[in-house]
């Protein structure tokens, strides 16, 4: 079985994240850039159906710029067999559309069985492109899974949303996306690292896919503005000195808050 | 059938298992009604749809389209963007508003790419300006602002729940029924549904004006009961940091942060939460924030406008007999 898992480089959220009030593109220097948590659970998901699926075949596959193949190589030492990086200048700042578009273009080039991918990413919050995607290759998608359970032709599984738990199904191919309730994923070995040093990396543009990220033929979402809000201050912090509770409900009172 | 007025703003209402509008319907009409005229779609049982209808005419409704697609309970997704598809080309709509729920997104990701249309996610505000329809986002964790316009075309824009206070006027619908043809858009099947039990009184996390939230410095699930009993005191929704939920205290759905719920209440109450950035991503638009941690270096306190460094245990039950003793 063929599965292809979508992963992100995003800034790391323990560090600080930073927009350029210019561009209105992610500042990539501000601070460290991480594989997004969630894209690695999805590639855990992946890489833990060894033994249980037959022929099992795990390509990584990313739109990110150039400078991200290092952060994507953690994927190559955590066990994916290749990496499909779409890099290129002229996607810099694409919308959901563009993006839905150019991975579902490179998807579409591959054999594959079933696309993994986290809900929702750490930076965007987006929480579309896996039904994008699967409505773009006109297959059945599952999102917010809890649980998975996938087997030579079909993939089932928990879906968690606002109003209920749901068991779904699809016959493969399919798009799924997961929650955070998945494991966390493993810590590359030092063989895993070696390894991915001789694991192939094709990187595409968007005309190897025959997109123009220019056309204007296409309504694409653009930014208009973009500000930073002010950093919120701290205000007063008083030690309880036994009467920590009283002061914080005076408190509360004045401000008409209780 | 009347022409839809120019300014249609098309809004996708989910409707809970009784066939009602969800919660997400009010804000959503509010914000619609800003901007132009509210079209609603209501996709589910056509039995139900007439009193659905009308509630969401109270919520400011001008016109209701009703439909039922095929496969609408048995099918993920797939028949609901069938029939928006249907709505918006009867419809014309300057915008299409979708709650960004896991539904919602759902919808609204198979729609744009079915359509074309520019897709904005997320937003927490609309509005209209002389080219159309705009939305506001607030983005990493609220640190920065931002607003998007499509380049051509109406946008489809999912909107947070619970940012939008703004409520339409209540208006007497024109209720229609609208046929929607299947694409045949192979689509995941519903094996079983159980609908989430609302177990409490309380206010909803989304949307509430005072939120109290505990974290690891409850130290055990019989202990957060103490998060529980200050919400109720003080008329508060009840949330959790990511290590309260992990440690299994409570739902996933109590999750404030960047992985879980943001919320912008006016008050926002930190019990034993040490603030990591994260959990800030979700809580730091509150308009006043007090916290309670023992830790003095706890990052909640460099955005707390009062923090108390003191134990919850002492704190916290003081806090609730004094405030307790005052409503007397």
């Amino acid at each position: 079985m063929k599965i292809i898992v979508l992963m992100k480089e995003v800034p790391d959220t323990y560090g600080e994240r930073k927009l350029n009030l210019e561009t209105g593109l992610a500042e990539r220097g501000a601070g460290e850039a991480v594989l997004d948590e969630i894209g690695e659970r999805a590639l855990e998901l992946a890489l833990s159906q060894t033994g249980s699926i037959e022929d099992l075949d795990v390509t990584v596959m990313s739109m990110a710029p150039e400078s991200a193949t290092g952060t994507l190589r953690k994927a190559l030492a955590m066990g994916a067999s290749r990496l499909v990086h779409i890099a290129d200048e002229k996607l810099a700042g694409a919308d959901l559309g563009l993006t839905a578009d150019v991975l579902s273009a490179a998807i579409r080039r591959t054999e594959w069985d079933l696309v993994i991918a986290g809900n929702l990413s750490t930076d965007g919050s987006g929480g579309v492109l896996p039904a994008m995607i699967a409505e773009l290759l006109g297959v059945p998608h599952a999102s917010a899974l809890t649980s998975v359970n996938i087997t030579a032709d079909r993939v089932s599984g928990t879906r968690e949303t606002d109003s209920g738990i749901m068991e779904v199904s699809a016959p493969l191919p399919a798009v799924i996306s997961i929650t955070e309730r998945f494991p966390a994923a493993r810590f590359p070995n030092f063989k895993g690292i070696m390894a991915a040093k001789k694991k192939p990396v094709e990187t595409l543009t968007a005309s190897n896919l025959g997109i123009d990220p220019e056309s204007l033929d296409t309504p694409r979402s653009i930014m208009l503005a973009v500000s930073e809000r002010p950093a919120r201050s701290a205000g007063t912090k008083i030690i309880d000195e036994g009467d920590g509770g009283e002061k914080l409900a005076e408190f509360l009172v004045q401000n008409r808050l209780a | 059938m009347t022409a839809f007025p120019k300014d249609s703003i098309l809004v996708l209402i989910e409707t809970t298992p009784s066939g009602e509008p969800a919660r997400s319907a009010a804000g959503l009409l509010g914000a619609a009604a800003r901007v132009g005229t509210p079209v609603a779609l209501m996709v589910g049982s056509t039995g139900k749809a007439n009193n659905a209808a009308q509630s969401a005419g109270a919520l400011g409704a001008a016109v209701v389209l009703t439909a039922e697609p095929e496969g609408t309970s048995a099918l993920l997704a797939v028949p609901t963007v069938d029939a928006l598809a249907a709505a918006v080309e009867l419809v014309k709509p300057d915008a299409i508003l979708i709650s960004n729920s896991v539904d919602g997104r759902d919808v609204a990701g198979r729609f744009a790419a079915r359509t074309r249309s520019a897709l904005a996610v997320d937003a927490v505000g609309v509005a209209r300006d002389d080219q159309g329809i705009v939305a506001r986002h607030s983005v990493y964790g609220s640190a920065y602002t931002v607003e998007s316009a499509p380049t051509f075309g109406a946008p489809v824009i999912t909107l947070r729940e619970g940012a939008v206070d703004a409520r339409a006027e209540a208006a007497t619908p024109d209720v229609r029924t609208l046929s929607v043809a299947s694409s045949g858009v192979p689509a995941a099947s519903i094996e079983s549904i159980e609908e989430r039990a609302v177990t409490s009184t309380r206010p909803e996390l989304r949307g509430a004006a005072k939120v109290v939230a505990g974290g690891r410095g409850l130290t055990s699930q019989e202990q957060f009961a103490l998060v529980e009993q200050l919400a109720d005191v003080l008329g508060a929704a009840v949330g959790a940091s990511r290590a309260a939920v992990d440690a299994g205290w409570v739902p996933n759905s109590y999750q404030i942060g960047q992985t879980g719920v943001s919320v912008s209440p006016q008050l926002y109450v930190a019990l034993g939460v040490s603030g990591a950035i994260q959990h800030r991503a979700g809580m730091q638009t509150a308009k006043t924030i007090v916290a309670v941690n023992k830790d003095p270096d706890a990052p909640i306190f460099e955005i707390a406008d009062f923090g108390v460094v003191g134990d919850v245990f002492d704190v916290v039950p003081q806090l609730i007999s004094s405030l307790s003793a005052r409503k007397e």
